[in-house]
Parts: C-alpha cells; sequence; structure tokens
C-alpha cells in the first residue's frame, strides 16, 4: 500500500497536466481582462495608469451618465413623481445599460420557458417510463443539442422569417392572410430560439435529481391520506429542487452570454451584451472599455447566481 | 409505472417540439425551390451538388478535422489525467482543483473566446488553426473529465491491487488492467468532444482569423438567402453523421458499463 504522502504526490502529478492547462488558458485570460478593465484604454492599446473610467462609462447616456444624475438627484426626483416613461427614456439611451438589460432579459426568459418545460418531461421520464427504456428517452432528448448550433439556429430563421415556414402554413391554410412575420419581433424569436437551443440541459440535471428522490417517501405521503398533487408538492418537488437550480444556472449563464442568436435571429439589430464586447474589442479596437463591459457582464450574471443559490438554499444540502 | 395519459402526450408534443425544427433540414434540403417555404415543389438532389462543388467547403472540412481530431485526442488525455487523479487518490484541495478544470462548463463561450483573445494579442501570438485548438481544449476538457470520470468510477480498484500481487508494475497494470477496462469511455470521450468541436463556432470565429473553418463557413453562407438550400444539404449531411457518431459513442458507453458489470443508469453526462 502506498503511504499518505506518496498517494497525494501522485495525484498532484496526474492533475498537474489538465490543472496547468486550465490555468493557462482560463485563468490567465481571466485575470488579464480584470487588469485590462481598470487601466486607461487608446485605440488598440491599453495603458497605466489604474481608472474606474471604464467601468463609470457603462453608466453613460446619450444626455450625461446616469451616475451623475443619480448624483445630483435628477433620477431620484424622477422616481418620486412616478415619472417611469422618463426612467425607461434614460435607461434605453445608455447602450451599455440596455444590452446588460436585454441579455438578462432574454436569459431569464429562456430559463422560465425552458425549466418549466423541461420539468414534466423529466418527471414523466423519470416516473412513468420502464427503467430499461429511460436511457433510449434521454438519447432521444439529447439528440438535436449534438447538432450543430449554426445550423439550428438558422433553421429558426427559416422557420420564422418573412414568407419562412410559419407564415407560408398559417396562409395556406387560411388562417392568416398577411405575413406574421415573427422574426421582425427581435426579442421574442431569440427567445423562441435559445428556448429550444437549451431544451435539453434544462431536462437533465431535474431527471438526476428526481431519479434519487426515494420512492418510499411517496408511498408514505399517500398512505398517510395526502392527494397525489399534495404529496407531490410537499415530497417530491422540494427533493428535486437541487436538479432544477441546476437546470437554472446551466441555461441562465450560457444565454446570457450568447452571441450567435441576437447575430443570425435579430440581423443585428437588437444586440446583446457579447455583441456589445465583440464591437469594443474588434470593431473600435477599445481594449480596456471591452474588458470593462466583458467583465460587468460577468460579474451581474455571477451576481444574480449567487442570489438565487442564496434564496434557494434551504434546498441544497442540510439533508441527510 | 402507473398510467398517465397526460403526461406522454406532453412527452410526444416536447419531442416533435426538439425535432421539428431539425426535421426541416431533410424536408426542405431535397425541396425543387430556392425559397424555403410551404408548399413543396418538388424531389430534387441539385443542392446536394452545389454544395458539393463549392471549393471553400472542403478547405473548412480540411482545417475542421485539423481541429477537431487534435482537439479530440488532447482533451481526452487530459481527461484521462483528471478523472484518474480525482478516482484513484486523495490529495488535498481536490474539490476546488476539480472544480476549476469543470468552470469552462458554465461560463459563456464569449468570455472564454474574447478573454483568451486579448492574451493572445498581448502576447502578440498571431491567430492561425492553433490557436482554435487552444481554444476548443479548454471548452472540451471538462466534457472528457466528466465522461472518463464516470469509466473511473465505475472501475473495480481490486483487479488493479489483484495484478499488483500477482508481480505486475504499475505500468504494465495500467496498460494491461485498467487501460482496456476504461477503453469504452475513451472512445465515448473521443467521439463527444470531437463533435463539440467541430460545431463550436464562437471560438473559431474570433480565434482563427477568417480562416475557412465549418461552423464558420456555414455561419457566413447563411448569410446569403440564395445559399440557404444547399446549407440546408450540408446540415443534412452533418446531422446524419452527427448521430451516427453519438450513437457509437452510446454503443461504447453501454458496452463499458457492461464489461464492469454496472448498471446502466442514464444517458450522457
Amino acid at each position: 500500500m502506498q503511504t499518505k504522502s506518496s498517494e497525494a504526490r501522485t495525484g498532484w502529478l496526474l492533475i498537474a497536466p489538465p490543472a496547468v492547462v486550465t490555468f493557462l488558458l482560463l485563468a490567465a485570460p481571466l485575470v488579464t481582462v480584470l487588469v485590462y478593465s481598470v487601466l486607461t484604454g487608446s485605440r488598440g492599446a491599453v495603458s497605466l495608469p489604474v481608472t474606474g473610467e471604464n467601468y463609470y462609462n457603462i453608466f453613460r447616456t446619450a444626455g450625461g451618465n446616469i451616475l451623475e444624475k443619480l448624483g445630483d438627484g435628477s433620477v431620484w426626483d424622477m422616481l418620486k413623481m412616478r415619472n417611469w416613461a422618463g426612467i425607461a427614456d434614460i435607461f434605453s439611451s445608455a447602450p451599455f445599460l440596455l444590452v446588460i438589460g436585454r441579455a438578462i432579459f432574454v436569459a431569464v426568459m429562456v430559463t422560465l420557458v425552458t425549466v418549466l418545460l423541461a420539468y414534466p418531461i423529466a418527471y414523466f421520464v423519470s416516473f412513468h417510463v420502464q427503467s430499461s427504456k429511460k436511457s433510449l428517452w434521454l438519447f432521444l432528448i439529447t439528440i438535436p443539442f449534438w447538432t450543430s448550433y449554426i445550423i439550428r439556429v438558422a433553421l429558426w430563421r427559416t422557420i420564422l422569417g418573412y414568407d419562412g415556414i410559419v407564415d407560408s402554413s398559417l396562409m395556406g391554410l387560411g388562417i392568416m392572410d398577411t405575413q406574421l412575420n415573427v422574426l421582425q419581433y427581435g426579442v421574442t424569436s431569440i427567445i423562441i430560439t435559445l428556448s429550444h437551443a437549451y431544451a435539453p440541459f434544462a431536462v437533465l440535471p431535474i431527471f438526476v435529481s428526481l431519479e434519487k428522490v426515494d420512492r418510499s417517501l411517496l408511498e408514505a405521503g399517500q398512505d398517510l391520506g395526502e392527494s397525489k398533487w399534495r404529496t407531490f408538492l410537499r415530497v417530491t418537488l422540494p427533493l428535486s429542487m437541487p436538479g432544477v437550480i441546476a437546470a437554472v444556472l446551466i441555461v441562465f449563464i450560457p444565454t446570457a452570454g450568447d452571441y450567435v442568436t441576437p447575430e443570425l435571429i435579430g440581423a443585428g439589430k437588437v444586440p446583446m451584451v457579447s455583441n456589445f464586447v465583440e464591437t469594443q474589442l474588434l470593431k473600435s479596437r477599445n481594449f480596456a472599455m471591452g474588458s470593462a463591459l466583458a467583465a460587468t457582464a460577468m460579474i451581474v450574471v455571477a451576481l444574480i447566481s449567487v442570489a438565487f443559490l442564496l434564496l434557494n438554499r434551504r434546498f441544497i444540502g442540510g439533508r441527510k | 409505472m402507473t398510467k398517465a395519459p397526460g403526461l406522454k402526450t406532453y412527452a410526444i408534443l416536447y419531442l416533435a417540439f426538439l425535432y421539428g425544427p431539425i426535421l426541416v433540414l431533410p424536408l426542405f434540403a431535397f425541396n425543387d425551390k430556392a425559397v424555403v417555404s410551404f408548399p413543396l415543389s418538388g424531389f430534387t438532389t441539385k443542392w446536394f451538388g452545389e454544395m458539393w462543388a463549392d471549393p471553400n467547403l472542403w478547405k473548412a472540412l480540411k482545417n475542421s478535422l485539423i481541429i477537431s481530431l487534435s482537439v479530440a485526442t488532447l482533451s481526452t488525455v487530459l481527461g484521462l489525467f483528471a478523472a484518474r487523479s480525482s478516482v484513484r487518490y486523495q490529495w488535498p484541495f481536490k474539490a476546488p482543483v476539480m472544480g476549476f478544470i469543470m468552470l469552462p462548463l458554465v461560463l459563456p463561450e464569449m468570455i472564454i473566446a474574447m478573454s483568451l483573445l486579448i492574451v493572445l494579442m498581448a502576447l502578440g501570438i498571431p491567430l492561425s488553426i492553433f490557436t482554435v485548438i487552444l481554444g476548443h481544449l479548454l471548452i472540451c476538457t471538462p466534457f472528457s473529465v466528466a465522461l472518463m470520470t464516470s469509466a473511473f468510477q465505475s472501475l473495480d480498484r481490486s483487479l488493479e491491487e489483484a495484478a499488483l500481487d500477482l508481480g505486475e508494475t504499475p505500468a504494465s497494470t495500467f496498460r494491461l488492467i485498467i487501460l482496456p477496462l476504461v477503453m469504452p469511455g475513451i472512445l465515448s470521450s473521443f467521439l463527444i468532444t470531437f463533435t463539440i468541436s467541430i460545431d463550436e463556432f464562437i471560438v473559431a470565429n474570433f480565434l482563427g482569423s477568417g480562416q475557412p473553418i465549418l461552423s464558420v463557413y456555414i455561419f457566413g453562407q447563411f448569410r446569403f438567402p440564395a445559399k440557404v438550400p444547399s446549407m440546408l444539404a450540408l446540415g443534412t449531411i452533418l446531422v446524419g453523421l452527427s448521430i451516427c457518431l453519438l450513437a457509437i459513442a452510446e454503443y461504447f458507453r453501454r458496452r463499458g458499463i457492461a464489461r464492469i458489470g454496472g448498471k446502466d443508469s442514464g444517458g450522457f453526462l
């Protein structure tokens, strides 16, 4: 038998290659982004001194900076007067806040749709499918995820677009007499497309946590006189919450950073934060501002994820 | 097993929603009309011919194969190291280190691509196929680690101890006992990371400096309405190939579980 220290040494030796690769390709670049985001930017270069200007500029609007308006009290006055339209105007004229807000809105909607649609299917496969057929069902659900993402997104454009499949079917059946052209509602089409693309991501974690639910607890609940629906609400649902939480995070985080769908579906007219990061970094070549925007997006997404985890902490851990 | 007709109907509708858009691919790839809309007009294979004749497709395919084969090999090797280390050995700080290696799974690809791009530009490394390989390696390694971990977890440690007791060296034990038993996991990791890499767009687009790469080529072609039918033809072929590769990966995964005598408890991941 090996001693404890030699075992640790072998373990470290084996983990070193993947750990070093991940460190060089992930940690170092992320730190660089954070450093760049507080440096002074000029076209194609960054330099000292350290500055908070890039983060300050995130709050820029067409007519002055929101932080200044908070400072001089004009936004508070609007709040007091309940001038919601005025406040909406300010935010829609703040380009960076607008794309961050849009990305978060899209991600929240997509998460809601995918998780709500996924729960019944995960429940069905876990509780109503013979165990020998479960992996076949999971295989069927995961196959679409493994087909080219670009092609799936582009397909939605041909389905939703002007005279596309939705339009030609509705008009052919005589339900509509003009083109609906769902695609012109940019954000709606983006939400539909992403909800389809991320569907399997939500099913798998929920399925795994439902599989772990002890079936004898359900029988006990019903023996003690609870209805099926109440047993579900009081036993199955709380016990499957870790899977739901995992599904929410797995869908929310990447959809908030999605780049392809706004580009292909929204034709660049409804950019989300990733599209703006590209504009800042590659078109304006303002590395400092691009880094600050990427860092802000990461921080906002991380804060929302942590807040969500804290709100649901009673479901995670704490059980035997 | 209780009956639940409502849930079953829902399940079938859900699958229809998942597969609906993909069924559009073959339907319109063989449709004799340049506009993708109903009604269908007639059967043709001309879009496949048009796609086949484009020399840019073949350049992109060659680059993509170089990238994806390298990435699949490298990430499977890294996954093998990480899984063996975390399943078999106890060492300090295991949880945070493993969590760190799995982190790319939950980071938006755009963040990965942009932060790598900034570092490469800062270091003055020119963008090429090689830089795409680096980016894909980061994205694919966690998938490989997950697959290889489940392969190593179902490995009976007493087999390894028996071989050592019978006089094999650690190296020959690994080669003769462990490697054959985790081989199905290695194959499924290779196939899945290959599929992820060949489909990946964002890293390929931003770290590839405009080199023709399959996903970037498809993205570009979809911007021209006239090219859409031939891209649907290409998509049909790619989806067919993906399903074949996945079916093979699933076959190896199940055979791996059966060989060790375990019980099948789910699909990928």
